[in-house]
């Protein structure tokens, strides 16, 4: 708690915009030919408001269909997932997920995309503006005609973020959205996804399978096992921001959870 | 082949770019050939009448003209120009293919007749005929029209239900699958039977033709969207009418314009059938009545006039498609 304190202005402000989460008991698992495939096996935390919490995992454990829940896309096979209290039943604008793929839709200009939430809500009208300031915000104002067949990956992940943001979600729910960006790109992108958060200050809950970026980025790192999923620990990273990746504590972290995923002795 | 044929333009468009507007080589052969398409026209006899030898010699002229007008005006300055110039090979060969069919026919009698006519004689249906054509022309147009945008509307709607509804896609498709292959035609006895009119009874027939490819690659279409779209849209509030209207259907719109395609070069072969039987005019009708005359000017001017109102819609079809999908990559252009 006493490192904590570093990032308490930021934090008390989130608290009061930001979304609390709560998993109960999660489990899932898919119907494939007739089989059971567990993937999700009794996952609870709490996220608290405010809060940017990374879940590792090693691939195909079922991270994403976890944020998927979260979302409100699928529903959990048992268990209850409470958005500031209430079940989680459908999906909804308060929290909105970004994928790992941009998706933008490729018949629409990147300002229409980035309008999607305004859109489906009616709110086209009356908050048109909206949609031109978080095209500034993440630096696309001058691309506002162009399609996204013309962007590069970068910049289409930029206006799938603006397409969240759009909306002053509550809590974003990120599926490794960095995931598929060359690594310079992605590493810009950690410093915009982390001053987005710090100053809008939803909730975030992210999914990535790169250790380092859950250690610049979070709050708290839920670490999940393989198939179907567990937690395995969560690790609170007490350190101000901006981190930096040679920051001793973070080194140390690392080393915890690659021990974690059983991947100790390889560094 | 091609590659050939493209070469051959380039080579005739590069070689006057640099040097001040250079000589343009086929251009004057060009001219030269239509004059002597013009010449060979008007003072080699006829073997056999025909009413319209000098007014077609004047026309070859006239073509001879413009490219001697395009030749001295500096062609790549003006639009019309450019235009001229790239299609210059093309103007050259035809001229050729002009001044050969004409002494084939006119001049020798050499191949048989009435069947391949004179150039004249295809003129001749032009000049005295044209208020049938044109009044056959409008009667195909507006059976077309009602035909096509009847089909295209209903397999649209169709093809929207089945790819988006379980349960019309389990009335809908084996319908599709077992009414669809038959080729539209052979509903023609039934149409005949169960539709008051002849226009009517063709307009379905029209439609048909037209709906079923259209019906099909919407279906494909709507039923391809990646599902992460609808993922996205409804995470972001989107509701089942919002999923259909501006995420299925947008996504689905280059496959629907493939089965417009499809649809609309089907409608053709079904009109010139329908036309066939029992209307009193219309392109298939004339191509008919012209053949029963033994007029093959008449039979061959139709089919030049039906060439020009297919590919007119068919690039309509195109242009319409081009504004729409204009974000898409790679665009073939027709």
């Amino acid at each position: 708690m006493v490192a904590l304190a570093a990032i308490e202005p930021e934090m008390s402000v989130q608290s009061d915009y930001g979304m609390a989460l709560d998993i109960r008991e999660v489990s899932h698992h898919f119907d494939l030919h007739g089989e059971t495939l567990p993937v999700l096996d009794r996952i609870s935390f709490r996220v608290r408001p405010g809060e940017f919490v990374a879940v590792l995992g090693p691939s195909g454990c079922g991270k994403s269909t976890l944020l998927r829940l979260v979302a409100g896309l699928d529903r959990p096979s048992s268990g209850t997932i409470l958005a500031d209290g209430e079940p989680v039943v459908g999906p909804d604008p308060s929290r909105i997920m970004v994928f790992q793929d941009p998706t933008l839709y490729p018949w629409r200009s990147v300002w229409k995309n980035v309008a999607l939430g305004l859109e489906t809500r009616g709110l086209l009208k009356t908050r048109k503006g909206r949609v031109d300031d978080v095209l500034r915000l993440v630096g696309l104002d001058g691309f506002t005609k162009a399609f996204p067949h013309q962007l590069s990956g970068g910049m289409a992940q930029r206006a799938a973020l603006a397409r969240a943001l759009v909306n002053d979600p509550r809590m974003l729910v990120l599926d490794e959205p960095l995931g598929k960006l060359d690594s310079l790109t992605r590493i810009a992108m950690q410093g915009e996804l982390l001053s987005l958060w710090r100053r809008s200050r939803f909730t975030a809950l992210l999914v990535t399978h790169d250790i380092e970026e859950a250690l610049l980025l979070a709050t708290r790192v839920v670490v999940l096992s393989g198939r179907p999923a567990r937690i395995r620990a969560e690790l609170e990273i007490d350190r101000p921001y901006p981190r930096h990746r040679d920051d001793r504590a973070l080194v140390e972290q690392r080393q915890k959870v690659l021990e974690l995923l059983g991947l100790g002795s390889t560094w | 082949m091609s590659e050939a044929v493209a070469d051959g333009v380039q080579g005739a468009s590069a070689s006057d770019t640099p040097s001040a507007a250079g000589f343009w080589t086929v251009g004057a052969l060009a001219a030269v050939g239509w004059f002597a398409a013009a010449g060979v026209t008007v003072a080699w006899p006829d073997v056999y009448d025909l009413d319209y030898t000098p007014l077609l010699a004047w026309l070859q002229a006239g073509v001879g003209v413009i490219l001697v007008a395009v030749f001295l005006s500096g062609r790549r300055s003006w639009r019309f120009g450019r235009r001229i110039h790239y299609a210059g090979p093309w103007i050259l060969v035809l001229g050729l293919v002009f001044l050969a069919w004409q002494a084939l026919t006119a001049k020798l009698g050499l191949l048989p007749r009435p069947f391949f006519c004179a150039p004249q004689k295809i003129l001749a249906a032009f000049v005295d005929d044209w208020p049938r054509i044109l009044e056959c022309v409008y009667y195909s147009l507006r059976l077309l029209v009602a035909g096509v945008v009847t089909g295209a509307v209903l397999g649209f709607a169709t093809g929207v239900a089945i790819g988006w509804s379980r349960l019309a896609h389990y009335w809908g498709h084996p319908l599709l699958r077992f009414i669809g292959p038959v080729p539209a035609t052979a509903w023609l006895p039934i149409a005949i039977f169960v539709f008051p009119t002849s226009f009517t009874a063709s307009m379905f027939l029209i439609a048909l033709a037209t709906g079923m490819p259209v019906a099909v690659l919407t279906w494909s279409g709507v039923a391809s969207v990646n599902s992460v779209y609808y993922d996205v849209a409804r995470t972001h509030g989107a509701n089942d009418r919002f999923l259909v209207l501006k995420v299925a259907i947008p996504a689905a719109m280059p496959h629907v314009f493939v089965g417009l395609f499809m649809g609309l070069s089907f409608s053709f072969a079904v009109l010139v059938v329908a036309e066939l039987l029992g209307v009193k005019a219309g392109l298939g009708w004339y191509l008919q009545w012209a053949q029963g005359w033994a007029a093959y000017g008449n039979m061959w001017a139709g089919l030049i006039v039906m060439a020009i109102l297919c590919s007119t819609l068919i690039t309509l079809l195109f242009r319409g498609r081009d504004r729409l999908l204009a974000w898409q990559k790679g665009l073939l252009r027709w």
